[in-house]
């Protein structure tokens, strides 16, 4: 199969991720959007890998994933207390930031 | 030991004691920060009597691998021009402990990081003068900006640290235009032989420089010492720095840090750029003309007599720029010799001023009046400083201001023409003064001003003493310039201009 | 050229009375006046000694120097601390320590009442010490030193009473416009040493053969303008009436007899410079005949005493500018011009003092008369000054200043006409002011105030003025007695000096019998018009215009406060004005201008988490465009 149909697939996925952040309101969801780019970041890491012949790219994704389940743990955790202290999961509530 | 690193680290083993020594017990540490001062002044006069004056490459040269893979050393040694700047710091930091004796009362901190600053500023002063290497020079350049801001912006008065901002943003960026012109002189020698931040082995680098590049990187030093000089029109940071600092960080703001600028210019702007300097030099002795005219004029103008004196020593700035960029022997050694007296003009200004302010709780001119017959003696020291910076014949700003305008005019009789009218101006803007303060009745409110105490009598002495010897016998800084300045105008490619007539014919 | 040690000790000797006075300080109040006398006159006793050793000597040998030290020594830039000791130059040390010797004395009376009175005789010292310096330095520069120091040395004694803010003023002024002057002899020096090589006067004097007349004119007209200012010739002339602040004996010694006539010494020595740039001789001339009938005129309108002296010695030195300007012919008599002036200027001022001291220090002549029963010393000292300055035969004046007249009238052509015209015009005015305040304060009917008791001063006041007075009556006829001292400067002035000019426009019996009547004119009109008359005890009011101006100094002060004072003032307010709008305004825009930028972005900072993810997005894709666009 032609490699280059994942790039295609990755291309997609990381504009549905991007389309995702700006639009949706939801702090999961956002966040869920965030990790489809990161994954489409890392089928693209595989493909390059894959179509150079080298290693490099998979060693990269794997770094990637370990640094997303990080994210994974750390966002969740900031998004459930916010939770609990304004019951609201909307990301333009908490526009504190600008202070 | 190398003696001129030993040197630079005495006022630093002096920072190191007073740190130790407790809190309240402040004459101690006043003690302690005079005696070192006075140590590192002796030792630097044994230097100048081991100073071969005859041989004008680096003396007391020593040189140690800092950062090797950036070619960066630390590299030390003075010929004549360094000594003489080097003799002028730390001849004054003890006159400025021992004037400003209560100084530190006031201050945001206490009395011992004063002194502490002092002495770290003291090293500074030592070791800008005397890198070989560009960069170690960049380094002290820099930093010794740290304490001066502390020291006008933490013991100051008035708007203090509104002056010392605005001294720090000015030197800051000049400082980053001489930064960028030295990451380019590195590049250049990594091109052309090794990367190197020596001095002599830069000042080989025009050659592979094309004129543009010289130009821009001439640029770039300039500014940053036109700045720190400062000419016209970069020289606003002066007045309000010189007028909220204590006196004590004026004299060493006016008398030496300021002497970094014009120190710079000879050592680093005309010996790595001889083509940039020449094609600049028309313009700079502009710029250095209306300093001396608008500097006399705002003096003239001033209310506040520490801004009066810091304008005054804009118009003796362009004199020292005039001198160094009129490429003659006579200007040069001239312009050196002005940067000596200069200092100990200005501190005896500064000082008297000071004491002048500290009694009377004005810098206002017009609140004094009649202080000649009040306080005969400070009136009288305040009045042979000021001869001496209008330059009268038989005290030492003569000797330097004639050599630069003899040098000067000998090449270009225009500037020089124009700015000895600044010596008329001069007379105007320190006989008002003297007449406003010193003469007339006595202003209501003065007639119990107490007079000179010992400890001032002691430290203004000296300094009185210097302006008179070396009015009339110039001789023993002559000597150690000479060579220097000859060897300066000689590796540009300059010789003297011969009388253009009678002998010849 | 014979070398010497002992000349130092001129300058040294004062120079040190006046060091020890000052560091001193009150501790000296009780012998100070007498150490300074003592000082001063042990220089005048070194410098008899060097005249009689200069006369053991053959004339080629006359002159002596001695070198110090090497002063300034850069590359081609050489000058010593050297002193010059010739047949000039011995004159001038003579008269300075001479006369200053006596005006020290009679300071020691006329002072003595003042708290001050020691750093009085420190100042007086430290002049005698800068003066000799002046006259013996051997270049330009050293001159300089010693020109600036007598400058110094006058603000201080102008402004000796500087409590009284007119006093300090006009000290400020002497200084500023002296030092328009010095800026004039910067310029020569200057020029002597790009063209010449050289700034001292054997050097100078050598190169000056070969050197072209522009450069030689140049530094002749600079030489000039030092001496107006040195000398208060026209245009500089506007401090000399104000330095009348100071004490009286300030005024006979420095701004009559020696320090005002510096600038007549500065053109003499130069005669090399000057005979050979005819251009600045003949404006040497000019500036001496507007001169001596400026300070005339001004003389006939001044009711105060010493302020109606101070006009008549800026004429006088009009005369020796005139003089020194005819060249070799006029030299000579200048200098002896310079030398009897100094007798009989100096006497009379001592005798206006003497006058003061005995009026409550009343200046105005108005309140004077009818002194002379009062004060008959006084009377009969002013009154031989008086006849000497007039020029009435046998006293000094006469000779002096009808041998400079007659070199006028012989300068040749309408030039002689008008100089020797313009001189001898002056001569019946000096002889008319000069009558006047002979008659209206020794002779017309007493007119003082109630609390007036005129009496005759102590014997340190009138010893002094007898000896000047002796000096008025025979200086001149000693001199001019066989060409006696035009003979002794003549090597001075190499062998230009013995050329006459042959062509007379008239015998000299003539010209002396002009000036005669010239003087007799004058001398009638004022007795006609003040003896003969009554005089009023105020000044009248209702005078013509002319009489008004001339009370104002001919507008000299009007003019400079219009055209350099007020300007120079109005500039200082707009650059002062400007550093802080302009030039401070532009640093501190610069720093509002980030502020500003700062506030204004810091809205695009909304808060919303998907705002930024968005701006990161559209940055993205831009740059990625922007790769795009570049590297297709």
């Amino acid at each position: 199969m032609n490699p280059y149909n994942y790039l295609y697939v990755a291309g997609l996925l990381f504009t549905i991720g991007a389309i995702g952040v700006v639009v949706r309101r939801n702090a999961i969801v956002v966040f869920m959007c965030i990790e489809l780019m990161l994954n489409a970041a890392n089928l693209t890491l595989v493909t390059f890998a894959r179509i150079n012949g080298t290693l490099e790219g998979q060693v990269t994704a794997f770094f990637t994933m370990v640094v997303a389940a990080c994210e994974v743990v750390v966002g969740l955790a900031i998004i459930v207390t916010i939770y609990r202290s304004r019951r609201s999961a909307s990301i333009d509530d908490a526009s504190l930031l600008k202070r | 030991m190398n003696a001129l690193t030993l040197l630079g680290l005495l006022p630093l083993l002096g920072a190191l004691l007073v740190s130790v020594i407790p809190n309240d017990q402040v004459i101690r540490i006043k003690q302690a920060a005079l005696a070192t001062t006075l140590l590192v002044a002796l030792s630097a006069i044994l230097m100048w009597f081991n100073f071969d004056a005859a041989n004008t490459s680096y003396q007391f040269v020593q040189v140690a691998e800092w950062i090797p893979s950036f070619g960066i050393n630390y590299a030390v040694g003075v010929d004549g021009l360094s000594l003489v700047l080097i003799l002028l710091s730390v001849l004054l930091t003890p006159i400025v402990v021992l004037a400003g004796w209560n100084e530190s009362e006031g201050g945001r901190w206490s009395a011992k990081v004063f002194y502490i600053l002092i002495l770290v500023l003291e090293t500074m002063m030592i070791g800008v003068f005397a890198a070989t290497d560009v960069f170690l020079f960049y380094v002290f350049f820099e930093a010794m900006l740290i304490p001066v801001y502390f020291l006008i912006g933490g013991y100051g008065s008035g708007e203090r640290a509104a002056a010392a901002v605005k001294f720090l943003l000015y030197s800051l960026f000049g400082g980053l235009l001489m930064l960028a012109s030295i990451i380019g002189l590195f590049v250049i020698s990594s091109k052309n032989g090794g990367a190197t931040f020596d001095i002599t082995k830069l000042s080989e680098m025009h050659n592979y420089m094309s004129s543009t590049t010289q130009n821009l990187l001439f640029l770039g030093f300039f500014i940053a010492f036109a700045i720190k000089a400062p000419v016209w029109p970069l020289h606003t940071w002066l007045p309000d720095a010189a007028a909220s600092a204590t006196p004590g960080t004026s004299v060493l703001l006016l008398g030496v840090l300021d002497k970094v600028g014009t120190f710079g210019m000879i050592r680093f702007c005309l010996s790595l750029f001889p083509d940039a300097s020449k094609t600049f030099t028309p313009i700079i002795l502009v710029f250095a003309v209306i300093s001396i005219v608008y500097g006399a004029f705002l003096a003239i103008g001033a209310r506040d007599i520490k801004r009066l004196i810091a304008y005054t020593s804009i118009s003796h700035f362009g004199f020292i720029t005039m001198g160094i960029f009129a490429m003659t022997t006579q200007g040069h050694s001239g312009a050196t010799l002005y940067m000596f007296n200069h200092g100990f003009s200005t501190a005896a200004l500064f000082l008297v001023a000071g004491w002048m302010i500290s009694r009377r709780k004005s810098s206002t001119i017009a609140d004094f009046g009649g202080l000649q017959r009040v306080t005969p003696v400070m009136a009288w020291s305040f009045f042979i400083a000021g001869m001496s910076s209008l330059a009268l014949p038989g005290l030492s700003s003569f000797v330097s201001e004639f050599l630069v305008l003899v040098g000067t005019f000998t090449r270009y009789p225009v500037a020089a023409v124009i700015a000895t009218f600044g010596i008329v101006l001069a007379a105007l803007y320190i006989l008002i003064p003297v007449q406003k303060a010193l003469h007339g009745p006595t202003t209501p409110g003065n007639e119990n001003l107490a007079d000179l105490n010992l400890r001032e009598k002691i430290a203004i002495g000296p300094v009185l003493a210097v302006i008179i010897a070396l009015g009339f016998y110039p001789a023993p800084l002559l000597n150690v310039i000479n060579p220097a300045s000859a060897h300066v105008i000689e590796s540009q490619g300059f010789s003297d201009p011969l009388p253009s007539e009678g002998a010849g014919k | 050229m014979v070398t010497s040690n002992s000349l130092v000790y001129l300058i040294a000797l004062p120079l040190l009375g006046a060091t020890i006075l000052l560091l001193a300080g009150r501790r000296a109040d009780k012998w100070g006046h007498i150490l300074a006398t003592l000082m001063s006159a042990s220089s005048f006793a070194v410098g008899l000694y060097q005249l009689s050793a200069m006369l053991g000597r053959s004339t080629e040998e006359r002159a002596i120097s001695q070198k110090l030290f090497s002063w300034i020594n850069v590359a081609s830039f050489q000058v010593d601390a050297g002193l010059l000791l010739d047949q000039l130059s011995i004159c001038f040390v003579l008269l300075i320590t001479g006369v200053g010797t006596l005006i020290h004395v009679y300071s020691i009376s006329y002072m003595a009442h003042d708290e001050n009175r020691r750093r009085f005789f420190a100042y007086l010292n430290l002049f005698v010490a800068a003066m000799l310096l002046l006259v013996l330095g051997d270049s330009y520069l050293n001159l300089y030193v010693g020109w600036e120091g007598v400058g110094l040395a006058s603000y201080l004694l102008i402004g000796f009473w500087n409590q009284k803010p007119a006093y300090a003023t006009a000290s400020k002024k002497a200084f500023v416009m002296n030092r328009i002057g010095d800026m004039g002899l910067s310029f020569a020096i200057m020029i002597a040493f790009a063209t010449l090589g050289t700034v001292s006067f054997v050097g100078v004097k050598e190169a000056s053969h070969n050197a072209s007349q522009t450069a030689l004119t140049a530094i002749g007209i600079m030489l000039l303008v030092a001496a107006t200012g040195k000398s208060a010739q026209f245009p500089l002339q506007a401090w000399l009436g104000d330095a009348m602040a100071g004490p009286t004996p300030v005024s006979a010694l420095i701004h009559a007899a020696t320090m005002v006539t510096a600038g007549v010494y500065l053109i003499v020595r130069s005669n090399f410079i000057f005979d050979a740039a005819p251009t600045a001789q003949l404006l040497v001339v000019i500036v001496g005949a507007i001169t001596l009938l400026f300070g005339a005129l001004v003389g006939t309108a001044k009711d105060d005493i010493k302020k109606a002296l101070a006009a008549s010695t800026m004429s006088q030195i009009g005369y020796m500018v005139l003089g020194a300007g005819l060249g070799p012919a006029g030299y000579a008599f200048a200098i002896m011009h310079l030398l009897t002036h100094g007798f009989f200027k100096a006497g009379m001022f001592l005798g206006a003092g003497s006058v003061m001291h005995g009026m409550n220090d009343t200046v105005d002549m108005r309140k004077y008369g009818a002194l002379r029963k009062f004060m008959p010393i006084t009377f009969v000292t002013f009154g031989l000054g008086y006849l000497a300055i007039i020029g009435v035969p046998p006293f000094a004046g006469f000779y002096s200043k009808d041998l400079i007249i007659e070199t006028a009238f012989n300068a040749g052509g309408a030039k002689g006409i008008i100089l020797g015209g313009a001189a001898l015009l002056g001569a019946a005015i000096t002889a008319f002011y000069m009558s006047r305040v002979m008659i209206l304060t020794f002779t017309s009917p007493q007119r003082w105030d109630e609390d007036a008791h005129p009496h005759e001063s102590p014997i340190l006041m009138w010893l002094p003025m007898a000896i000047l007075a002796i000096g008025s009556v025979t200086s001149g006829f000693l001199f001019a007695r066989g060409d006696a001292l035009a003979h002794w400067l003549q090597p001075v002035f190499g062998e230009h000096g013995a050329e006459h000019s042959e062509e007379h426009l008239f015998s000299p019996i003539v010209v002396s019998a002009m000036a005669l009547v010239a003087v007799a004119i004058g001398v009638a009109i004022a007795v006609i018009k003040y003896q003969l008359s009554e005089v009023a005890a105020t000044a009248p009011e209702n005078v013509s215009i002319f009489t008004r101006i001339a009370r104002k100094d001919l507008l000299q002060d009007s003019f400079n406060e219009a055209v350099f004072m007020r300007p120079g003032q109005a500039l200082t307010r707009v650059l002062v004005k400007g550093d802080d709008v302009v030039i401070d305004g532009a640093v501190r825009g610069i720093g509002r201008t980030a502020l500003g930028a700062g506030s204004a972005l810091r809205t695009s900072q909304t808060g919303f988490a998907r705002s930024y993810a968005a701006l990161i997005l559209i940055g993205a894709i831009a740059l990625i465009a922007g790769i795009w666009v570049v590297t297709q």
